[in-house]
């Protein structure tokens, strides 16, 4: 935890702070805790129902660690367009990387599209979706 | 040694400019990774000497360097993809390394700043007035009349808030403003802060947008000495399509909710912290700059009808040659799809044409008529919005694409108001009816004698059909946002324009 003051501490005169502070959280833990809640609503003279309200509107922050690697995969229409809703029907549940649906990385032209992490993945069809998914599932393993 | 120009914008990357890149290097070349042309079908496109290759993989290095690729596209400048565009807000593009200050110096950057400093606030005002220029982000309201009433507003604290929050599918000119030339949206914020008086400047950028995140921040710290005593901070959104919304952006900043706020009070009077600001798209913005350096009139000398001045359009989708257009208001929508687009990327007839991002009506080929401009789509029952582009071919289904706008607009509605909260997830339930042709018997609620409202008896296809024109009359007037409000376009537009994929036929025999 303290780390978690470290955070709060780097952001104190920050117009706004909340959603900063969360980012960092959520970068440093991979999920904003209970805890994290409580503390971060003490430092900001919150109520912990107005940072949980945060917390839980928007779709980056979650409540729960998830080991798994994530890759965001557009769903969007200029994508559904190139045929993305044929590749995620394809996508079976896999222990390791969890695929989650994204609305627009901003590739429109070059779709189906994907980011993993920092790294875009542009013109994907099965195999390539499939041998990115096994390139995250491997990095998760080591 | 062999200078190759090679683009680091995040499409490129996303196609392996990188990999490219790193054999160019391997092969004894000095590599200088650049901005994006925006010939989006040609990356990764390297370039020796104005000469353009592309798309490369890392093999066809060596045939590029002995001269015998069979990826030449010739020179790049005058490719008919660029040689027909006019690039006001691009001029730089392809041409300049995007956190490099020379670079920005050396091709015209500062020039706006440095006039806007010399001619005084008001004038400034009044050259952005004269241009016409109107906000890019999709309603299209004058710049010139929200800086004055943000100028004319009396406050210790103003701020300049940048929206980069470009969540529309389609749409990546913002991303490639802030990838590509950073400076351009900096020098923007500077001169819009001198002309209103602002002490502080925020650019909102979403979360899926990692290199856009990184590069204004680099670029943000480099020219901080050049804007001061003016002051910017790159803040990142966290995955709420809603907060490109002006108002449901500023709470988010805020540190709350990204839920709308009603207006009034206008953000230009009370906005971010309760104080005068002014909130502009990155487009917007980044026109500043050149209005400034060439004056007002030149700018409106460009556009059409009361669109005044370029619009970078973007080609997506199932479309050929992908990517950034950008070119004086005006052009047709056949023009764009056919001519510049080259037609679908898989070759099959165009059948649906989406303008304006996820909230944009689908057009047919029989609106190829269009002139790009505000007013005429508005008349025709669409919207420019951020000018994206979606090309789909003769396999889409439409009453699919419906569903999903409503499916879309219920994940990421905010919950505010009721129009959009609720209507779009009874929109998605009755699509599926529809879609389903399933019709609807009254249920078990309904049938209990109490509910003397309640309908008794089944509903038919053509009922259902009407039924969901009502909803989407419902959301359209009485959501708060463009979100719930324009979330009708998309589906009524198809409901008119592709029937027979609503089942249309059955509906009719069922009336009869």
């Amino acid at each position: 935890m303290e780390r978690l003051k470290e955070i709060i501490a780097a952001h104190a005169g920050q117009e706004g702070p909340l959603l900063p502070i969360l980012h960092d959280v959520q970068a440093e833990y991979g999920h904003v805790s209970e805890e994290a809640v409580r503390m971060i609503a003490a430092a900001l003279n919150l109520s912990r129902a107005e940072v949980h309200g945060v917390v839980s509107f928007y779709h980056d922050f979650r409540d729960e660690p998830d080991g798994r690697a994530v890759l965001k995969l557009c769903r969007a229409e200029a994508c559904q367009a190139r045929g993305v809703e044929a590749l995620a029907q394809g996508i079976a549940e896999h222990p390791r990387v969890k695929v989650e649906t994204v609305y627009c990385l901003g590739l429109c032209s070059v779709g189906p599209n994907a980011l993993a992490g920092a790294k875009v993945h542009a013109r994907l069809d099965a195999a390539k979706l499939a041998a990115l998914v096994d390139a995250l599932a491997a990095e998760v393993a080591a | 040694m062999t200078l190759v120009r090679i683009s680091e914008d995040a499409l490129a990357l996303a196609c392996g400019a990188d990999e490219v890149a790193a054999a160019f290097a391997a092969a004894g070349c000095t590599v200088e990774r650049v901005s994006s042309w925006g010939m989006h079908w040609l990356e990764p496109l390297a370039e020796i000497g104005g000469e353009g290759f592309g798309p490369l993989e890392p093999e066809d290095v060596a045939a590029v360097l002995g001269g015998t690729s069979s990826k030449a596209v010739g020179r790049i400048e005058d490719h008919p993809f660029i040689a027909r565009q006019q690039r006001f807000i691009f001029a730089r593009a392809g041409k300049t390394r995007p956190l490099s200050l020379e670079d920005y110096a050396a091709h015209g950057g500062w020039q706006g700043l440095a006039r806007a400093r010399e001619i005084g606030p008001e004038a400034t005002i009044d050259e952005v007035v004269q241009s016409g220029l109107r906000g890019r982000g999709g309603a299209g309201f004058p710049a010139g009349i929200k800086w004055t009433t943000v100028a004319r507003a009396a406050a210790s604290r103003k701020y300049i808030v940048c929206n980069a929050d470009e969540g529309d599918s389609a749409t990546f000119a913002d991303r490639m403003v802030m990838e590509g030339d950073p400076f351009l949206l900096i020098e923007g914020m500077a001169i819009a802060a001198h002309a209103v008086g602002a002490q502080k400047g925020f650019v909102y950028i979403r979360s899926e947008y990692p290199h856009a995140i990184t590069k204004m921040a680099a670029a943000v710290r480099a020219s901080a000495h050049l804007v001061a005593p003016f002051e910017l901070e790159v803040r990142v959104g966290a995955g709420a399509y809603v907060c490109g919304e002006e108002t449901s952006l500023l709470n988010s900043l805020e540190g709350r909710r990204g839920e709308v706020r009603a207006k009034p009070p206008l953000p230009a009077l009370e906005g971010l912290f309760g104080r005068p600001t002014v909130v502009n798209n990155v487009l917007t913005l980044a026109s500043v700059p050149w209005i400034l350096a060439h004056g007002g009139d030149a700018y409106a000398n460009v556009g059409f009808g009361r669109s005044k001045g370029t619009m970078p359009i973007q080609l997506a989708g199932n479309v050929k040659h992908g990517g950034l257009f950008e070119v004086g208001f005006g052009i047709t929508l056949g023009e764009l799809v056919n001519d510049v687009g080259g037609g679908t990327a898989s070759g099959r007839p165009v059948r649906a044409v989406q303008v304006g991002g996820p909230l944009g009506a689908y057009h047919t080929p029989a609106d190829f008529h269009l002139p790009f401009d505000y007013e005429a789509f508005a008349a025709a029952d669409g919207l420019i919005g951020h000018a994206g582009i979606t090309v789909f071919d003769d396999t889409a289904d439409m009453s699919a694409q419906a569903r999903f706008a409503m499916a879309f607009c219920a994940a990421e509605s905010c919950g505010k108001c009721t129009p959009c909260r609720i209507g779009s997830t009874r929109g998605v339930e009755l699509i599926d009816r529809i879609r389903a042709r399933s019709g609807r018997a009254p249920d078990r609620v309904e049938v209990l004698p109490q509910m003397h409202n309640a309908r008794k008896t089944e509903r038919s296809l053509a009922e259902e059909i009407a039924l969901l024109e009502d909803l989407c009359e419902t959301m359209k007037f009485g959501s708060l946002c463009a979100l719930g409000g324009f979330t009708p376009y998309p589906v009524l537009s198809a409901l008119r324009n592709f029937p027979q994929d609503f089942g249309a036929d059955g509906a009719r025999e069922a009336a009869e």
